[in-house]
């Protein structure tokens, strides 16, 4: 049995190599707390500023008007909130059946299954190359192809996280519970997964940055998303939508990344 | 000899009713070349404290977790109050019995109100009953209910969530109690007061409890019985402190108890138990010839001074006297020094004595008055008595049992 990544955490028999999202476990300041919204403000006000200076021909006119962006950052927000909903759904259950005793067997196999999706990323660009040929039929298709290429993507940070927030709970502690008459469902739900919900947050949280910058390459197969401008930039050769694009994309990451970290430390129970 | 003899093992405290009975109940580990508990059979009286002491990996852990069911035993049975629950739900068995481990297991996101209400509602009990429980053993382990209730474990201190491991234990009333090693991870002051503290609290509550350790002398501070276990839980004397002290079975019992046996022993005897010496005493403001022929007429070279409460006062010998002839009593001489109640232990009073001036120590009541003496002769008098007893004892096996074990085989 090989140490695993994370110290302290017992047993993940024969997980790949990968790290795993940290934990940060003391509270931010306030500055913190500020200076993230006012940074992503004045970059969203400079790109405004800069872009409003620009003699815009009709090819960018047609890229950066206030409907276009908005559509495709709403199409970028519906891919990642799909995905990330659904890796939930997929990784946290799996992540505790794969930590319950009667499934020792079966734990590499399934591991080494979820890491492929992250480890060999262009196999699941391929998958997405391949399907998204159909989406120039249908373009729900393309959405579909994007949410499962996604999904598998961004599944493993949460199934790891969840594994290690698991098998981190002190072992004297589920003894306790176990000894006072608490059942098993209820040592899971009253005692293990609240003392893992810092580290599985953690671990939705990378899938959330995962996704929201993943969701960009959706584009190339129609399913849209910021990618779309950007794609659009470089198919016409406009370096201002170009720009546009990639700032947007960054800001929307950096955005969502900082309102996880707040839902972290809102979700995180009093008392670790 | 005989009548000593009878006496003195009807003296031995007689068990109650059984509350928990080990019938041949065994483990065997998968792929363990021997098993970790073998066949083992053991009574626990209602309402005492049962230890059960032995090495490192004898198999002491094991053994109390068949009893809550957390390690499912592989042979014999557990019947606990009359009931067989060798197969009960293991759910239910457990909530009827407390269990306190070394690590304590702290439930860290619940405050500390919530840790103890959880067996409580698991009980189904309601919320006012649950509450007013809360603070009534919060009390009970000496810790304010109002500062503490909502608090989380991490802010207290590890004496402090010791107690509150035992409050957790204690909430849903349970008859019987598990306890292995409960003050093993804390420093030996704070352990020591622990210890006394729940003594205390067992007076009161009269738990059956079962209570793992490896110390020999906590063992003995703490059983009311005590089960010394050799390699696979067998049993290798089951016996009270004073039976294993003063009579061990046999060689391994008597390298557990280790040297010192007798020092031991002075753990379980009070002064109260024992003849006190009386020393010359004088009241103060007595003339000081009249002292001196007190003096005079004792060997021990030294009076004590009473006032008029009875209380000791003062040291004084004849060279203090003719020193200083006209200053009161209570000005010459030495100040009385280690000063005990009869409910001490013979230890307490040893390591006082060692001490003080004229190494003796002074027995007071309650109140203040002067007892007696304890000096270095009454405390190896008591030892003498105690191994006179503890033959007599270990030889009414010899009379009255056919069988007879190695040690008695080896002494003819
Ligand atoms: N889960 C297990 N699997 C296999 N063997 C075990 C297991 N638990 C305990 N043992 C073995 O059973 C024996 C008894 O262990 P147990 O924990 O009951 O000892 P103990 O008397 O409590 O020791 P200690 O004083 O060190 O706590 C030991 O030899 C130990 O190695
Ligand atoms: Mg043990």
């Amino acid at each position: 049995m090989t140490s695993s990544a994370a110290p302290g955490a017992p047993d993940l028999a024969a997980a790949p190599q990968a790290p795993i999202a940290p934990v940060r476990r003391e509270r931010r300041s306030v500055g913190s707390y500020v200076f993230m919204p006012i940074f992503l403000a004045l970059v969203c006000a400079g790109l405004y500023l800069y872009v409003s200076n620009q003699e815009l021909d009709t090819i960018e006119q047609r890229a950066l008007n206030a409907g276009n962006i908005t559509a495709a950052l709403l199409e970028h927000l519906r891919l990642t909130a799909i995905s990330t909903v659904l890796v939930i759904l997929i990784a946290i259950p799996l992540g505790v059946l794969l930590t319950r005793p009667f499934t020792g067997s079966y734990r590499g196999v399934l591991l080494t299954l979820a890491n492929i999706g992250q480890a060999v990323p262009t196999i699941g660009l391929l998958a997405l190359m391949g399907v998204g040929a159909l989406s120039f039929i249908d373009i729900d298709i393309g959405v579909t192809a994007a949410i499962i290429a996604l999904v598998a993507y961004a599944v493993l940070p949460v199934l790891r996280n969840t594994m290690v927030g698991l098998q981190q709970v002190d072992e004297s502690i589920l003894e306790a519970g176990r000894g006072m008459g608490i059942g098993k469902f209820g040592v899971l739900s009253r005692i293990e997964l609240p003392l893992s919900v810092p580290i599985i947050l953690a671990g939705v949280r990378t899938a959330l940055v995962i996704n929201v910058g993943t969701a960009t390459l959706a584009a190339y197969i129609n399913a849209g998303g910021l990618g779309r401008i950007i794609v659009a930039g470089l198919s016409t050769n406009r370096i201002t939508v170009q720009i546009t694009g990639a700032l947007l994309t960054a800001v929307l990451a950096l955005l969502i990344d900082y309102l996880a970290g707040i839902a972290e430390d809102v979700l995180r129970p009093k008392g670790l | 000899m005989t009548e000593q003899t009878s006496t003195a093992s009807s003296a031995a405290t007689a068990p109650g009713r059984t509350m928990i009975k080990l019938e041949g109940l065994g483990k065997q580990y998968p792929k363990e070349p021997k098993p970790a508990v073998d066949n083992l059979t053991l009574e626990i009286p209602e309402g005492e404290i049962v230890i059960l002491v032995g090495p490192s990996g004898c198999g002491k852990t094991t053994t109390m977790k068949m009893i809550n069911r957390i390690i499912e035993p592989t042979s014999g049975r557990i019947i606990l109050d009359g009931e067989d629950v060798t197969k009960a739900d293991p759910d239910q068995l457990r909530r009827k019995i407390g269990y306190v481990i070394q690590q304590i297991g702290l439930f860290p996101h619940m405050t500390i109100a919530q840790n103890i209400a959880t067996v409580p509602k698991l009980l189904g009990w309601d919320a006012k009953k649950i509450d007013a429980r809360i603070d009534e053993l919060l009390q009970t382990v000496s810790m304010a209910p109002e500062t503490y209730r909502n608090r989380y474990p991490k802010q207290l201190s590890g004496g402090q969530r010791q107690r509150v491991g035992v409050a957790r234990a204690l909430s849903g009333d349970p008859a019987v109690m598990l306890m292995d090693e409960p003050f093993g991870a804390i420093d030996p002051i704070t352990r020591d007061r622990l210890q006394n503290e729940f003594l205390r609290l067992q007076a009161e509550v009269r738990k059956t409890i079962v209570f793992v350790t490896h110390d020999i002398d906590e063992a003995i501070k703490m059983g009311d019985r005590i089960a010394i276990l050799q390699e696979g839980s067998r049993i290798a004397q089951y016996d009270t402190p004073e039976q294993i002290l003063t009579a061990p079975a046999n060689d391994f019992v008597a390298d557990f108890i280790g040297r010192g046996a007798s020092l031991k022993r002075l753990n379980l005897s009070r002064v109260r138990d024992i003849q006190l010496s009386q020393w010359p005493t004088v009241q103060l403001g007595e003339q000081p010839s009249r002292v001196l022929d007190v003096l005079r007429a004792s060997d021990k070279g030294f009076a004590l001074v009473l006032d008029e409460q009875r209380k000791p006062r003062r040291w004084v010998s004849a060279p203090d006297l003719q020193r200083d002839e006209n200053r009161p009593l209570d000005q010459i001489g030495l100040a009385p020094e280690a000063i005990v109640e009869p409910q001490a232990t013979l230890n307490d009073a040893l390591n006082e004595l060692i001490t003080a001036n004229y190494s003796v120590a002074i027995v007071v009541n309650a109140s203040g008055e002067y007892q007696g003496i304890v000096d270095i002769d009454s405390i190896t008098e008591a030892i003498r008595t105690m191994r006179t007893d503890a033959r007599a004892r270990a030889r009414v096996g010899l009379d009255e049992d056919d069988t007879v074990d190695e040690a008695a085989q080896v002494g003819r």
